[in-house]
């Protein structure tokens, strides 16, 4: 890059603007509907579990404490929030994730995430629905199950498939060694980006739900159609993955075991196991309400608002020039 | 050697793939919220120039290939190979083959400095200046007070190219040539 131009944002006057207007489409689409905004911590004691997902250490000395995290996601605190009874909450927060960076991503952004309280994952799509084609003009989206998508597009049954069959079916991308420990939820999430998701959305917008019960991530479960599906939802518009939803996990044992597995997949898959965050556990057994949850990218939001290709167009500064 | 992972792959990196050097011309980073990341890389095989497409998951990685661009003096061929030398010095000399010479045959004219592209050590391939200059060993005769406008007519250079100039170029005359293009640019003074 120029040295004349690196000062430069990569997002255009108009972007800007719009990013505004959006920031306060969003406010009041809130304000209108009694959610009350909240801020939590972006540095915290605790990092993320989740394999795919990597923090970003930071290096913090404060009193005894030496080590924090850039969060992934405001997640645990405004769980916290919930079980302390704020009631429905909204909060625009700069999330973190290492390593990501490509047209669509940038390893800082721009998260809305809200709570609903007594609302299951049905009525909080009605409401994501409401929130982005209201914003968008776009038409209300449709809804696919995760197993008719994944037939439709990538010619496989995700509950019946064996093992075998589905590596196979991933040999369009991945050499036999590099699948090898890939596993199962690895090779359905190769089929579902580069076989599925580029098909998503593109007449009208569409969410996905009815995940495997081992992509529930923090949804609670549920069986359905003979097997164990996930109470959790994304959103797809023009082949872009906008929003991912839950009806919320609210059992702490539950909880500990996700956790616990998770960090046993970390191990295998050579990665740091992460500490567990115990004010997060203690919160749930406090107690959360019923609610569901979802997280959506401002960022991306805003690339289909202006029809953007790249995240740049829509950010002052991508990393490069941060 | 060295070593890339996904997420220090970019674009004119160069690295090994199936035991040949490669250089990525396009990283795609794929990844859903929850699930697992994935990087779809276009690289050009320097060996066959030949571009592959591969998924890598993230976290993978691949060797980096030896492969340096060095400024070489062009000193003579005895046929089979081509003789290069180092700029820089050290008076080192490279043979290049047919293969890596390649393109740049027709450019090639001893004294002048030219891009050897090394691998573990052997020119892979030579890439010859933006602008030659080369004198006219062969063309028809030149057509006096026809300086301006129109009509091409084929010469021979020195070093066995062809390229069209326009009628007024006679031989003797030493001509700047695009190398990208194959085509004429002007004719140079002659001190």
């Amino acid at each position: 890059m120029a040295r004349e131009s690196v000062w430069r944002p990569s997002a255009s006057q108009a972007a800007l603007r719009d990013r505004a207007q959006q920031l306060a489409f969003v406010r009041g689409f809130f304000a209108q509907r009694g959610v009350l905004e909240v801020e939590t911590p972006v540095l915290g004691r605790f990092g993320v579990t989740d394999v795919n997902l990597d923090g970003i250490r930071a290096q913090v000395a404060v009193g005894s404490r030496t080590g924090a995290w850039l969060q992934t996601s405001p997640e645990y605190h405004m769980k916290r929030l919930l079980a302390a009874g704020c009631g429905s909450i909204y909060q625009v927060s700069r999330v973190f994730r290492n390593g990501e960076r490509g047209r669509r991503h940038n390893p800082e952004f721009s998260m809305l995430e809200w709570y609903r309280t007594g609302f299951d994952d049905v009525a909080l799509m009605e409401e994501v629905s409401d929130l982005v084609c209201g914003w968008l003009g776009c038409q209300r989206p449709d809804i696919i199950q995760y197993r008719d998508a994944l037939e439709r597009w990538a010619d496989i049954d995700p509950f019946a498939v064996t093992d075998r069959q589905l590596m196979r079916r991933c040999e369009p991308w991945l050499e036999p060694e590099q699948l090898a420990d890939l596993g199962r939820d690895g090779c359905l999430d190769l089929l579902m980006s580069f076989a599925v998701e580029p098909n998503l959305g593109w007449d009208k917008p569409v969410f996905i739900t009815g995940y495997p019960a081992s992509q529930a991530s923090l949804a609670r479960v549920s069986r359905s159609g003979g097997h164990e599906t996930a109470h959790r939802f994304e959103l797809y518009i023009d082949g872009l993955e906008l929003c991912n939803g839950y009806w919320e996990l609210t059992d702490p044992k539950e909880q500990r075991l996700r956790f616990e597995a998770d960090n046993q997949l970390r191990r295998r898959s050579g990665k740091p196991e992460m500490a567990l965050d115990e004010a997060f556990l203690a919160a749930l057994e406090q107690g959360l309400p019923e609610c569901s949850g979802v997280a959506l990218g401002l960022d991306r939001l805003l690339m289909l608002k202006l029809g953007a290709q790249d995240i740049s167009e829509v950010l002052a500064f991508p990393f490069e020039r941060a | 050697m060295a070593s890339y992972s996904t997420n220090e792959f970019r674009s004119g990196l160069k690295v090994l793939l199936d035991g040949d050097p490669c250089i990525i011309l396009e990283n795609e980073f794929v990844k859903p919220g929850k699930g697992q990341a994935f990087n779809r890389v276009k690289l050009r095989n320097l060996m066959t120039n030949r571009v592959w497409e591969r998924t890598f998951k993230s976290g993978e990685s691949l060797e980096a290939a030896d492969v340096i661009d060095q400024d070489m003096e062009y000193l003579y061929t005895d046929g089979e190979f081509w003789y290069f030398m180092l700029t820089d010095g050290s008076f080192e000399q490279y043979p290049a083959d047919a293969r890596a010479v390649s393109d740049a045959l027709k450019w090639l004219k001893e004294q002048d400095v030219y891009t050897v592209t090394l691998y573990n050590g052997s020119p892979l391939s030579v890439t010859p200046p933006n602008f030659v200059e080369l004198e006219v060993v062969d063309t028809d005769p030149g057509m006096k007070g026809d300086t301006a406008q129109g009509g091409t007519k084929p010469a021979t250079l020195s070093t066995g190219a062809v390229v069209n100039v326009p009628l007024f170029i006679t031989i003797g005359e030493v001509l700047r040539i695009d190398t990208r293009s194959g085509e004429y640019v002007s004719r140079v003074k002659s001190s």
